[in-house]
């Protein structure tokens, strides 16, 4: 973006001035979504989101604090877009793709106002390697050609809308804008293509077709993998109050869960929190590959004091790069925490603009706003002559005023999503994290069982379905053990009782801060579990002979099986079949025991 | 060049309303200076403009504003403050100026109250931690150097002898400069002359006071928190000071926002509060941390009174949802005479995880605190038993249990006024750890167990040495 505020730019005049939102004048052209560059010397981004007889209305991306009344405005005539190419990974942005590490350069440790940027480093080389040739007719989608990018085969690909025979095409080290390939179009006229498209971040990229998602996306947190999955191509909320854990699940998504590229968006939270990524990320390695974890991630840190407006825009710039990727057949997941402080800007834009509000204070079309943004996630057919698939997972975080279920926010998303990890205040101040309540959640995506038994893991459907039995009979059961006492329920509620404490404290809690139990491959996930409803049933076996509960207690085996969760990395699974062999004889002798007796 | 203006069209409570002349270019949020009939100089700042309007909002308020006899000038600047190393053991109100009748202060640099938000890549993560020499805040929530920790109080409880008590005893551990900002929002004259008393008596160097009392003007509620923190950015980042900040009462603030707000006719979010509530508390909050490369730190305790105890309320809610924790207190413990009377199940320090341990307190840390928590939930759900079948029917493990309950509220958390170092705070701990059998502290190693667990401790020893401490001082 080039300001000139000369005689070729198309001026307007501020007439009013109201926090982030200015009245301007007098521009010859004006649509909505225009970027403008306000004040001479201050260099405000903002952008037109209303027209009301003439007078454009400006949504600022920055402070407007001294701005004078009559200063000038250029409409620069293109929609807020994101510049997309080789050089977003490992990058963090602002809200509007301000690449942050370049912003300290040029301003220090704090962000002054009108400091620009490009997001993509111009000076870098890149080594294009083609893969078509002169005269080979290509379209939207298709690819041409490829740049190594850390890690990843960084695909250069038709934009949409276009198609056209390879006139030229280069090979080897180019910086971004150097042209990568030339295209006679349609009409005979010669185009020229760099390495970076511009995608403007309010509408979603085509893509030729979508599915049904059916492939679980492996968190590596063993209450989602086990109990409330989610798909590739899915949609989660994961909403609780203040405290629950919702950045905590975040984070470890972001290290562990099985995708390909990851775009985080600390969207109106702590800066200390995105300190914390940004330090604990570089020692890591994606537990797949062992590649450094920070190569497959794009991050935006538009924390709480930045602002508003940035924030509002920060999770379509986040799904926009989440699509581009999507776009070269990549399963990205896009994570965004939190998406009340993005409604919240909503509703503070919507109360500048003097708009009517609905349900607490937010705009009529908060809705609408969200559905933009979840609807674009998806287990879709990319665009391309070959079939290549791609998804777009979103996890969202929702943070009810009050820890209130019932407010807005999480109602309206509760219509977009099909999977619902609710955190509960009571278990989180137990200590019982991470505090997703077995009641209020749930996942829709039953088309991952078929998947996790045929290709991950057999007896996934079995034991999903003892684990919610245990689960809700405990449930039940304990609100009749309050009134009457465990030791005057039957021995076999005593056991559903002692189960379920045992599995909640020895599986379904999971330390994020214990190396052994941070992550939890699926196979730990599934022997684990086995492992208890082995216990279960053998107990249960018992207790038909008259083995008191009390006895089970004591196992030798049930303590380790207690610590096996922090005892064993997901790296030691042969420990826990050890477990499997101690236990199984452990029983074994009990039964003997008894059965002398009988 | 000056412009004034003479006609005012409209007052409302602290806003004026008023024509632009055509072709002044009145700058968005620039200082105006208002001259009364009787020659009162008052200071005010443009909210809003437009041709046909400029709101402008008058710190001091409206009061005995004539419509055709105030002078209106137009500064051409923004708020800023004067700052400067001299500030050190002062007293200034909302302003900025000196209330304590010493001489003026020759400020080193003029600073924007609003300062900028630090760009979260400079950002270093908060690891070094503040000793408040209170047992359950430093064992169990312990404070990090460039964490915002809230204490979440009620209306009669004893939050501002907890509050002196920080201020005077809280340190950094290493030998590094170590300032704290006091910065009073709505507080009663009693109240201040009490903090005032409080620091005195520890000759108060080191401490840097902002008052604003209930009687000044509303507005300046909201700049006083501003104008302490831009002092505090210029000690840590370019003075290279620890500075702790305490906010105290941000319930005050919340409220001089929403009159404010009301009177500007916005549409309010919840229980009439502002929808930017949650925006203009961060500006403030956020402005806590640390910066890679640059040895100052800004460390913040904003003290919320929740109305009703409803931890719910906005003001709280929001609060917690910005800070890293919160330090809750409990009217119960403060019925039972307990003090501080920090509830623990409910706090929580979010950033202690990586600053706690041998480097920087001791190696057993952890340990303890995740071990007191589970025995003192335990310990609740054994009393809760007791309630119902009676102590005679608990089992000898549960007994522990409540003994290490009585114990735990009566010496660990209620200290009282007394100061105790972290490696002291851990030996009462160790002392109430050993009242349980070993095998029931599943969350401590065993390496520490080894090392100090007392065998046969007698739980009768707290008494018998707070007995004996009582009679040498009588
Ligand atoms: N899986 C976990 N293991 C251990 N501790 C956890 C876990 N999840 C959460 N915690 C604890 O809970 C604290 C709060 O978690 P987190 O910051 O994720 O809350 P949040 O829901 O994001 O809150 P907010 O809405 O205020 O941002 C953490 O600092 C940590 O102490
Ligand atoms: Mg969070």
């Amino acid at each position: 973006m080039k300001s000139k505020f000369d005689s070729s730019a198309d001026l307007g005049t501020v007439i009013s001035i109201n926090g982030s939102v200015l009245k301007v004048e007098g521009f010859q052209d004006q649509s909505v979504g225009d970027m403008v560059n306000i004040g001479e010397g201050l260099n405000i981004i903002g952008e037109i989101i209303k027209i009301v007889n003439m007078v454009a209305i400006v949504q600022c991306y920055e402070e407007t604090f001294g701005l004078e009344l009559n200063s000038k405005v250029e409409n620069y005539h293109y929609p807020l877009s994101m510049e997309l190419g080789p050089g977003l990974l490992r990058t963090i942005y602002d809200g509007i793709q301000r690449p942050l590490k370049t912003l300290s350069h040029l301003s220090g440790d704090f962000l002054s106002r009108g400091i620009r940027a490009p997001a993509l480093d111009r000076e870098k080389l890149w080594n294009f390697q083609p893969t078509v040739e002169i005269g080979d007719y290509v379209t939207e989608g298709d690819f041409v050609g490829f740049v190594k990018e850390l890690s990843q085969k960084h695909q250069i690909i038709v934009p949409p809308g276009i198609k056209g025979k390879i006139k030229t095409i280069n090979s080897g080290e180019m910086v971004v804008e150097d042209c990568a390939y030339t295209l006679q179009l349609e009409d005979d006229s010669i185009k020229e293509f760099t390495l970076i498209t511009r995608w403007p971040i309010r509408n979603a990229r085509p893509y030729k077709k979508r599915f049904l998602p059916n492939k679980p996306l492996i968190t590596g947190t063993r209450v989602f993998d086990l109990l409330f999955p989610v798909a590739q191509g899915g949609v989660v909320a994961v909403p609780g109050g203040f405290g629950t854990g919702k950045t905590v699940v975040q984070h470890n998504l972001a290290k562990f869960a099985d995708a390909d590229i990851i775009v985080y968006i600390g969207c109106g939270e702590r800066g200390n929190e995105m300190a914390d990524l940004l330090n604990s990320f570089p020692n890591l390695m994606d537990p797949k590959n062992n590649l450094p974890l920070m190569d497959r991630t794009i991050m935006i840190a538009n924390t709480s004091n930045m602002p508003v407006s940035a924030r509002e825009a920060s999770i379509f710039s986040g799904i926009t790069m989440a699509e581009y990727w999507r776009d070269m057949g990549k399963n990205v997941l896009l994570l965004a925490d939190s998406t009340s402080r993005w409604a919240e800007a909503l509703r503070e834009l919507s109360g500048r603009l003097e708009e009517m509000p609905t349900e607490g204070g937010y705009p009529a079309y908060l809705a609408t706003r969200l559905s933009n943004f979840y609807e674009r996630a998806g287990l879709v057919q990319v665009l391309g002559k070959f079939k290549r698939m791609g998804s777009i997972t979103i996890v969202g975080s929702v943070s009810p005023p009050g820890g209130d279920f019932s407010e807005p926010i999480t109602t309206n998303t509760k219509r977009f999503v099909k999977a619902f990890w609710a955190l509960d205040a009571k278990l989180a101040y137990s200590r019982h994290y991470p505090a997703v309540n077995w009641l209020d959640s749930y996942s829709l995506y039953n088309e991952v069982a078929k998947y996790w038994d045929d290709e991950i893991q057999e007896g996934w459907q079995k034991s999903r379905t003892v684990v919610n039995t245990i689960l809700s009979k405990a449930d039940q059961l304990e609100s009749i053990a309050k009134l009457i006492g465990t030791e005057n329920l039957p021995p076999n509620q005593q056991l559903i009782l002692y189960v379920s404490t045992v599995l909640k404290e020895g599986y379904l809690i999971q330390n994020s801060f214990n190396d052994n139990d941070r992550y939890s491959s699926p196979r730990k996930t599934m022997e684990l579990i086995e492992l208890f409803i082995q216990f279960y049933k053998s107990s249960l076996k018992l207790i038909k002979l008259g083995v008191p509960v009390f006895r089970f207690k004591q196992m030798v085996c049930l303590h380790k099986l207690r610590r096996a969760r922090l005892d064993y990395h997901s790296k030691d699974i042969s420990n826990i079949s050890e477990l499997e062999l101690e236990m199984r004889q452990e029983f074994e002798s009990l039964e003997e025991q008894y059965v002398e007796l009988t | 060049m000056a412009i004034s203006y003479t006609k005012i069209s409209s007052v409302m409570g602290p806003l004026l309303y008023m024509k632009p002349i055509p072709n002044h270019n009145i700058k968005n949020g620039s200082i105006v200076r208002i001259q009364t009939r009787d020659g009162d100089i008052r200071t005010g700042q443009v909210l809003t403009v437009s041709r046909e309007l400029v709101v402008i909002q008058v710190v001091e308020g409206t009061f005995g504003m004539s419509l055709g006899t105030t002078k209106i000038t137009f500064l051409d600047d923004i708020f800023r403050v004067g700052v400067s190393r001299e500030m050190m053991g002062r007293r200034f109100n909302g302003l900025g100026e000196p209330i304590d009748g010493g001489d003026p202060i020759l400020p080193e640099e003029l600073l924007d109250i609003n300062g900028e938000p630090m760009n979260p890549v400079c950002r270093a993560y908060p690891r070094d931690v503040i000793q408040t020499g209170i047992s359950s805040f430093d064992t169990l929530m312990t404070l990090v150097r460039g964490q915002k920790l809230p204490i979440f109080s009620g209306q009669g409880l004893p939050h501002n002898k907890l509050v002196a008590q920080i201020v005077n005893n809280a340190k950094v551990l290493s030998k590094e400069p170590f300032v704290t900002i006091f910065c009073g929002i709505g507080l009663l004259a009693e109240q201040s002359l009490y903090f005032q008393k409080k620091f005195e008596e520890q000759g108060a160097t080191r401490v840097i006071s902002f008052i604003n009392l209930a009687s000044d003007p509303t507005i300046e509620r909201l700049l006083i928190p501003k104008i302490a923190l831009t002092t505090a950015e210029f000690l840590a980042y370019k003075q290279d000071m620890h500075v702790l900040v305490v906010l105290t009462d941000i319930t005050n603030y919340a409220e001089a926002l929403r009159e404010i707000s009301n009177v500007k006719g916005e549409i309010p979010a919840r229980k009439g509060f502002p929808s930017y509530m949650y925006s203009d508390f961060a500006n403030i909050y956020e402005r806590a941390g640390r910066i890679k490369g640059k040895k100052g730190s800004i460390t913040q305790i904003p003290v919320i009174s929740m109305p009703n105890d409803d931890i719910s309320h906005p003001i709280p809610d929001i609060t917690g949802y910005i800070t890293e924790g919160q330090i809750v207190l409990s009217r119960d413990y403060h019925q039972q005479n307990i003090f501080p009377p920090i509830y623990p199940l409910s706090s929580l320090s979010r950033l202690m995880k990586d600053s706690i341990g041998g480097d920087n307190t001791r190696e057993d840390h952890a340990d303890i605190t995740s071990q007191l928590y589970a025995c003192y939930a335990k310990a609740l759900e054994a009393r809760e038993l007791e309630s119902i079948i009676g102590k005679e029917s608990l089992s000898d493990n549960d007994k522990d249990y409540l003994t290490f309950a009585e114990y735990f509220e009566l010496y660990f958390i209620n200290q009282g006024e007394s100061e105790r170092s972290f490696e002291s705070s851990f030996n009462v701990a160790w002392r109430l750890l050993s009242i349980m059998k070993k095998s029931e502290l599943i969350r401590v190693k065993k390496e520490n167990i080894h090392k100090y667990y007392i065998e046969n401790f007698d739980p009768e020893t707290f008494t018998k040495e707070k007995a004996w401490k009582r009679h040498i001082r009588e």
